[in-house]
């Protein structure tokens, strides 16, 4: 079901946490809602979930034409997995997968036997088959959260949203339950929505990126769109490692592997730069050289390990920098 | 070799929690069961199974686990009250709890005396309905409620401070309404604390004295609390017999303390 949010606005006292937000989310994909913390991201979540309202006004928040601005969120069919996951500690994993379904009123209530067979049946969705007599406290935190989302689509939700789903998770659950993620999207594939403050994290795995930024949305695209074309300084910065070139009185954005690097006697005067090597850091497959050129800027450059090789720099050197084509 | 440690000065620290011990409790406590122990079984027995004693130990047990449940249907209502709402005064009410805890107990006894005597604010009311609050085994329990209520709510409050609203908004999103949100989700967390709340009110209420004698009578085989006749028995230079009495209750009292930690290990999740 796509998400239709239309001039959504969104006040504490005199803070604005959300300015006039309009943003569609299409059917099946998984969108990101990226920003800085303070961006207002997680405000725009938990509205669409029904946890917050919007200010009085003409805001709607639509579930495929359906209008829901007014549905609680108890009413509107979410599923919402928290940050920290809010497993019920008292209850296993079992009784955790199977809540939104007990507390249905009698007569739309399952038998315990399907209820028994759906938490089965999600266990095994979600890879923890066998543990539906633990607790949560008995669970690592990829295991907690991979429950937490089967709670949330035990109900059959008509989207999925997710607050920083990664964020309480060690750097390399982190990569492996990204990968899951996005498999398991395409697999169930329903409309997701979720909150990060990770770059890289929004890039890989999202269809659809939505930069945030003091209560607003900087820009919408496709990852790649948005990163190869930022709209603004602060997307540009935002995404990744940026060199900030002032030439003159304007200032030039250049990716770190936007940048070539050449022996200097190979440098053409017309469109390179004479520098001299600062600093190497040449750990993994990319090499990542920091450069001084003549007015005293710096530039880091990203190139291929084997190419480094090649030009067999030290510290000191000097070389030409050619920067890419400005090309919009 | 001792084993090298990285917290420093456990040798020390370790001797001088036992000697502090020792000498606040366990050396006390040595010298009560060796007084006791002067007399005979048969004359422990004589002593512990008189009528009025068992009398007396009715009324202690009872209107101490009576008053400590009250204390905790009350002390839930009264935490929820001052961790979940934001009111002018909430400070003040905050600060209130504590009175019990600083009170003289005497000071307590004689006020709610006064206020429940049949002649009293509230008493003469309860009068008419025929009720009898002071100088009854009621006004016992009033009183256990006074003194065990603090420590309900002051166990309980940091568990509740720390209970995010993220349980809550989990279970509304799964569609649950707000009274199984309290019974299935709030409720079944609160429980370790609350047991704790309620063993602390009434383990506080058994050795309650100062504020009992005021509101009780004091009346044998009726209003007449345990730790009233221990101090009876000194006044009649009746040592042994005190210390019988005294040794009996710390024993009951701690069989039902233990009880009550082992069922508190079953409830608690994290344990089980």
């Amino acid at each position: 079901m796509s998400i239709s949010i239309q001039s959504i606005r969104k006040t504490f006292g005199a803070y604005t946490a959300l300015e006039d937000i309009s943003l569609e989310v299409p059917n099946g994909s998984l969108t990101a809602l990226l920003g800085p913390s303070g961006s207002g991201k997680t405000t725009l979540l938990r509205i669409v979930a029904g946890l917050d309202f919007a200010d009085p006004g003409p805001g709607r928040i639509a579930f495929h034409d359906e209008d829901v601005s007014e549905i609680s969120a108890r009413k509107r069919g979410v599923g919402f997995v928290f940050q920290h996951y809010a497993l019920f500690q008292h209850m296993t994993v079992a009784q955790n997968i199977a809540f939104g379904l007990s507390v249905l009123p009698a007569a739309q209530r399952p038998q315990k036997s399907e209820i028994r067979d759906r938490v089965l049946e999600l266990l095994k969705l979600v890879r923890l088959e066998g543990l539906d007599k633990r607790r949560p406290h008995e669970l690592s935190g990829g295991q907690r959260q991979r429950v937490a989302l089967a709670r949330a689509l035990a109900i059959r939700p008509k989207v999925l949203l997710l607050d920083e789903p990664f964020g309480a998770l060690d750097a390399q659950v982190r990569k492996d339950l990204r990968r899951w993620l996005r498999q398991f999207h395409d697999e169930i594939g329903l409309t997701t929505l979720f909150v990060t403050h990770d770059q890289e994290e929004a890039l890989e795995l999202s269809d659809q990126v939505v930069v945030m930024r003091n209560a607003r949305i900087e820009q919408v695209g496709k990852p790649q769109n948005v990163y190869d074309h930022p709209r603004s300084p602060f997307v540009y910065e935002f995404l990744g490692n940026v060199n900030k070139l002032h030439e003159g009185k304007n200032v030039r954005y250049l990716r770190p592997h936007e940048i070539e690097v050449l022996f200097a006697a190979e440098c053409n005067p017309a469109t390179d730069l004479l520098a001299r090597v600062h600093h190497l850091f040449s750990a993994g497959p990319i090499a990542t050289l920091t450069v001084k050129l003549t007015d005293g800027q710096f530039l880091d450059v990203e190139l291929s390990r084997k190419y480094l090789d090649e030009l067999s720099l030290s510290i000191g050197d000097e070389v030409a920098v050619r920067l890419a084509e400005v090309t919009d | 070799m001792s084993k090298r440690r990285v917290i420093p000065g456990f040798g020390l620290s370790m001797g001088f929690t036992i000697t502090y011990l020792s000498l606040i409790i366990l050396i006390p406590l040595a010298a009560l069961f060796l007084k006791a122990a002067r007399l005979g079984a048969a004359e422990w027995w004589e002593i512990l199974t008189s009528p009025r004693l068992i009398a007396a130990a009715k009324l202690t047990f009872g209107a101490s686990a009576a008053a400590a449940a009250v204390s905790t249907v009350f002390g839930l209502l009264v935490t929820w009250v001052l961790v979940r709402y934001r009111f002018p005064g909430r400070r003040l009410l905050d600060a209130m709890v504590d009175l019990p805890f600083a009170l003289p107990t005497a000071v307590a006894g004689i006020t709610l005396t006064a206020i429940y005597a049949p002649n009293g604010w509230i008493g003469q009311y309860l009068e008419q309905w025929g009720i009898q609050a002071a100088y009854s085994p009621l006004g016992v329990f009033i009183a256990l409620t006074f003194i065990g209520f603090p420590f309900v709510v002051r166990t309980l409050q940091p568990v509740m401070e720390d209970f995010g609203s993220e349980y809550e908004e989990a279970a509304a999103t799964l569609g649950a309404g707000r009274w199984t949100i309290f019974w299935r989700v709030i409720f079944p967390m609160f429980i370790p604390a609350l047991v704790t709340g309620f063993t602390l009110a009434f383990a506080r209420a058994i050795g309650e004295y100062g504020s009992v004698i005021f509101i009780s009578g004091n009346l044998p085989m009726q209003t007449e609390i345990l730790p009233l006749l221990v101090v009876s028995k000194l006044e009649q230079f009746q040592y042994e017999a005190a210390a019988v009495i005294a040794a009996g209750m710390l024993i009951v009292s701690f069989v039902l303390l233990f009880f009550i930690n082992l069922l508190q290990r079953r409830l608690n999740w994290q344990n089980r």
